[in-house]
Formats: structure tokens, C-alpha cells, sequence
């Protein structure tokens, strides 16, 4: 029997185990067979405080593991596949082991969210792609687009340009809602070119991608346009629906009271499964301490031993 | 784990008694530093039944270009020296494990 079970494994996961190993409760991170989280697709982090000189998110998230074994807590790298919450103690499962807890905290996060357009989920890793940093030495001298407008399109678009021929950010919008610092720094490669008003409706080829169907939603315009690869970076959807009997909100994040707390006493929140508005790995990690304070707290409340 | 080479791919994958996984990776993409170690895991736990080795992309473009690899880290699973099984991106390992015992049992 664990004290504390954390399911997910990014900075609000692995934040929580730091705090409630310390807090000498018995502690489990049901990790995910990808463990790690958003940080781990990404390259150099250069706002997390304490690294002047940016960090990688794959080295920060290996960092904040490694923290998080030395104080004692258990990582068990498979998905968690059901979870119990209506008895006590609750039952967490994945495909091969069933654990047991006396609290529960929720921080699964947020995965990619895909166009949902015709050719695009079968060519995923074929020329379809949410991930530059992965992905970007595949595609040298080729001609790419990037949709989406914030910051991570951005992001991507930049790194895609030291491999890449030529970048076209495509976004359904008229203006981006990426900060000013990297608008100016995508502004300002000459690799990259933007295409506002348009959405892509088809993503083509054999085996791999060849051209994509373009909409202006203005005009209502159709074009084709010949391209090697399609990188997805219209933001993520949060992991919630596989949890049941959980209050989740009307745009699918698990509804929060007061911080840290989910419907069910006992079952805590922490990071982008529940944060619509900053999804920071900073907020995350945030986040992921106050869960673990509250978890202990309440766990004081119930228990009169900690074991 | 074996390092496949470009050079030594035919005789270590192609003409394989075993069926072969081949993890295709490269030393900037973090997250094949997480899919590595539990295919590494799963070949000594295969070993007699199916062979598990490497290929660094970087080094080894022709063999990755070949089999269409635009993402890693992707798995591929050979037998009888064609590609019988592709996973693309990090999975947990009883997906790799579901593989490799259909790819044995084909």
C-alpha cells in the first residue's frame, strides 16, 4: 500500500513525488511507458528559473527524476490504464500490475492535438510530425509547413530551419498569438514565410507526405501545395477522459476546487490535466507541490501513523 | 546491444536466422533515450528467440532513408529478411513486447 500515488511523470508529477518523499509518505509515479512529458519533445527550456543559460527539457526532466528516486519514490514505466476511485483504498491500474493508495494525484497533463484532417493519421512519422526537435535532421533541404500560431509553432518553425530548405507557418487566423520574443525571432529568419486565413483540409501522398490541400478561409479558396512534411502545433488536449467518475469541465480539463482538489476527497490535481491557462512547466511544477502539500495534509486528517 | 552499420546490416538483419528489432535512433533525440535501455531490456529476454540490435541514423543514412525512417526513435522488426513490424515514436514496452511475440509467431 502506497501513501501517495502520482500518476504522470512530467514537472507536476515528478514535482509532487520530490515533496511527498521528503514528507516521508510512501510514494509511487505511475510514469507512462513515455515518460517524462511535454519537456521531453523539446529542446533548450530557457525559462525555467535557475538556468541562466537555458536547460534542455530532456536533461530537466531526467534531472527531476533522478531527484525524485534519491528520495525514495518508486517509477513504474508503464501507462496507467484504470483507476478506482469510488473506494478506499483506491486502486490504480496499468496493463500488467494493480496498485494500491491512500491518495491519488492527477497529473497526466496534456498530449498533442492533431488536425483531424483526411491522410494525416496514418502518415504520422511518415512526414507528419509533432515534434521538430525529433524529427527536424530528417527533413534537410526540404520545404515544410508548420501549423499553428503560438508559441510552440514558433518553436518549432525555428528549429526546423537549421535542417530545412524553406518553413511556411500556416495559421487559421489573421494575426499570431505567440509572444512578441519569438513573432520577432520567426519574423526575422529568412527561412520562414507565413500564410495567415488558411487551414489545411488534406494531407497527400503514398508513403510518405508529398503536398497538402490548402483552405483560405476568407475566400474559400482551395490550393494544393507540394511539401515534405506537416508539423502539428495547434496546442494539446489534457489527459483526462480516461478517469472516471472525475468532475471534468466543459472543455475536457478536470474541474479544480480550491487549487488542488478534484470532486473525489482524496484524488488531487496537479499541472496541464487541469490548467487551461498557463500550461508553463514552471505553473506545472507549481502546481504539482501544492497537490503534494495538500495530499499530505489531508493524509494527516485520515491517518494517525504514517507507515 | 550490437551497433548495425550500414555495411553490416544485410548479414546482422537481412539474413538473420532470429527475427531482428532494430532500434533506430541518434544521439540527439532524447525521446530514444527512453525507448533504448527497455528494448535493450527485451532482447536479453528474447535472447534465443529474436535478436535486438541498433542503428545510428546519423551514421547510417542509407539503411534509415531505405526503410523510410522519418522519425525516431522507430522500431522495425524484420523476419526472414523483411520488415514485418514499425513502431513509430516511444512506446511502453508491453507494445513492444505484443510485437515482437506476433512478429515470432508469424
Amino acid at each position: 500500500m502506497h501513501d501517495v500515488i502520482i500518476i504522470g511523470s512530467g514537472p507536476a508529477g515528478l514535482t509532487a513525488a520530490i515533496y511527498t518523499t521528503r514528507a516521508n509518505l510512501k510514494t509511487l509515479v505511475v510514469a507512462g511507458g513515455k515518460w517524462g512529458g511535454q519537456l521531453m519533445l523539446t529542446t533548450l527550456v530557457e525559462n525555467y528559473p535557475g538556468f541562466s543559460e537555458g536547460i534542455q527539457g530532456p536533461d530537466l526532466m531526467m534531472a527531476m527524476r533522478k531527484q525524485a528516486q534519491r528520495h525514495g519514490a518508486e517509477v513504474v514505466e508503464e501507462d496507467f490504464t484504470e483507476g478506482d476511485f469510488t473506494k478506499k483504498p483506491f486502486v490504480v491500474k496499468t496493463a500488467t500490475k494493480s496498485f494500491e493508495g491512500k491518495s491519488v494525484i492527477i497529473a497526466t497533463g496534456a498530449d498533442t492535438k492533431w488536425l483531424g484532417v483526411p491522410g494525416e493519421k496514418e502518415r504520422i512519422g511518415r512526414g507528419v510530425s509533432s515534434c521538430a526537435p525529433c524529427d527536424a535532421p530528417f527533413f534537410r533541404n526540404k520545404k515544410l509547413i508548420v501549423v499553428g500560431g503560438g508559441d510552440s509553432a514558433m518553436e518549432e518553425a525555428l528549429v526546423l530551419t537549421r535542417f530545412a530548405e524553406k518553413v511556411t507557418i500556416i495559421h487559421r487566423r489573421d494575426s499570431l498569438r505567440a509572444s512578441q520574443i519569438l513573432q520577432q525571432r520567426a519574423k526575422n529568419n529568412p527561412k520562414i514565410t507565413f500564410l495567415f486565413n488558411t487551414t489545411v483540409e488534406e494531407i497527400q501522398g503514398l508513403e510518405k507526405v508529398t503536398g497538402v490541400k490548402l483552405k483560405n478561409n476568407q475566400t474559400g479558396k482551395i490550393t494544393d501545395m507540394p511539401i515534405d512534411g506537416v508539423f502539428v502545433a495547434i496546442g494539446h488536449a489534457p489527459n483526462s477522459r480516461i478517469f472516471q467518475g472525475l468532475e471534468i469541465d466543459e472543455q475536457g480539463y478536470i474541474a479544480v476546487h480550491n487549487h488542488t482538489k478534484t470532486n473525489i476527497e482524496g484524488v488531487f490535481v496537479a499541472g496541464d490535466v487541469h490548467d487551461a491557462k498557463y500550461r508553463q512547466a514552471i505553473t506545472a511544477a507549481g502546481f504539482g507541490c501544492a497537490a503534494a502539500l495538500e495530499a499530505e495534509r489531508w493524509l494527516d486528517s485520515q491517518y494517525d501513523t504514517k507507515n | 546491444m550490437a551497433d548495425i552499420t550500414d555495411r553490416t546490416f544485410e548479414q546482422e538483419v537481412l539474413k538473420s536466422q532470429l527475427p531482428t528489432l532494430v532500434d533506430f535512433w541518434a544521439p540527439w533525440c532524447a525521446p530514444c533515450r527512453i525507448v533504448s535501455p527497455v528494448v535493450e531490456e527485451l532482447g536479453e529476454e528474447y535472447e534465443g528467440k529474436a535478436k535486438v540490435v541498433k542503428l545510428n541514423v546519423d551514421d547510417n543514412p542509407d539503411t534509415a532513408s531505405r526503410y523510410n525512417v522519418m522519425s525516431i526513435p522507430t522500431l522495425i522488426i524484420f523476419k526472414n529478411g523483411q520488415p514485418v513490424k514499425t513502431i513509430i515514436g516511444a512506446q511502453p514496452k508491453e507494445n513492444i513486447r505484443r510485437a515482437i511475440d506476433e512478429a515470432i509467431g508469424s
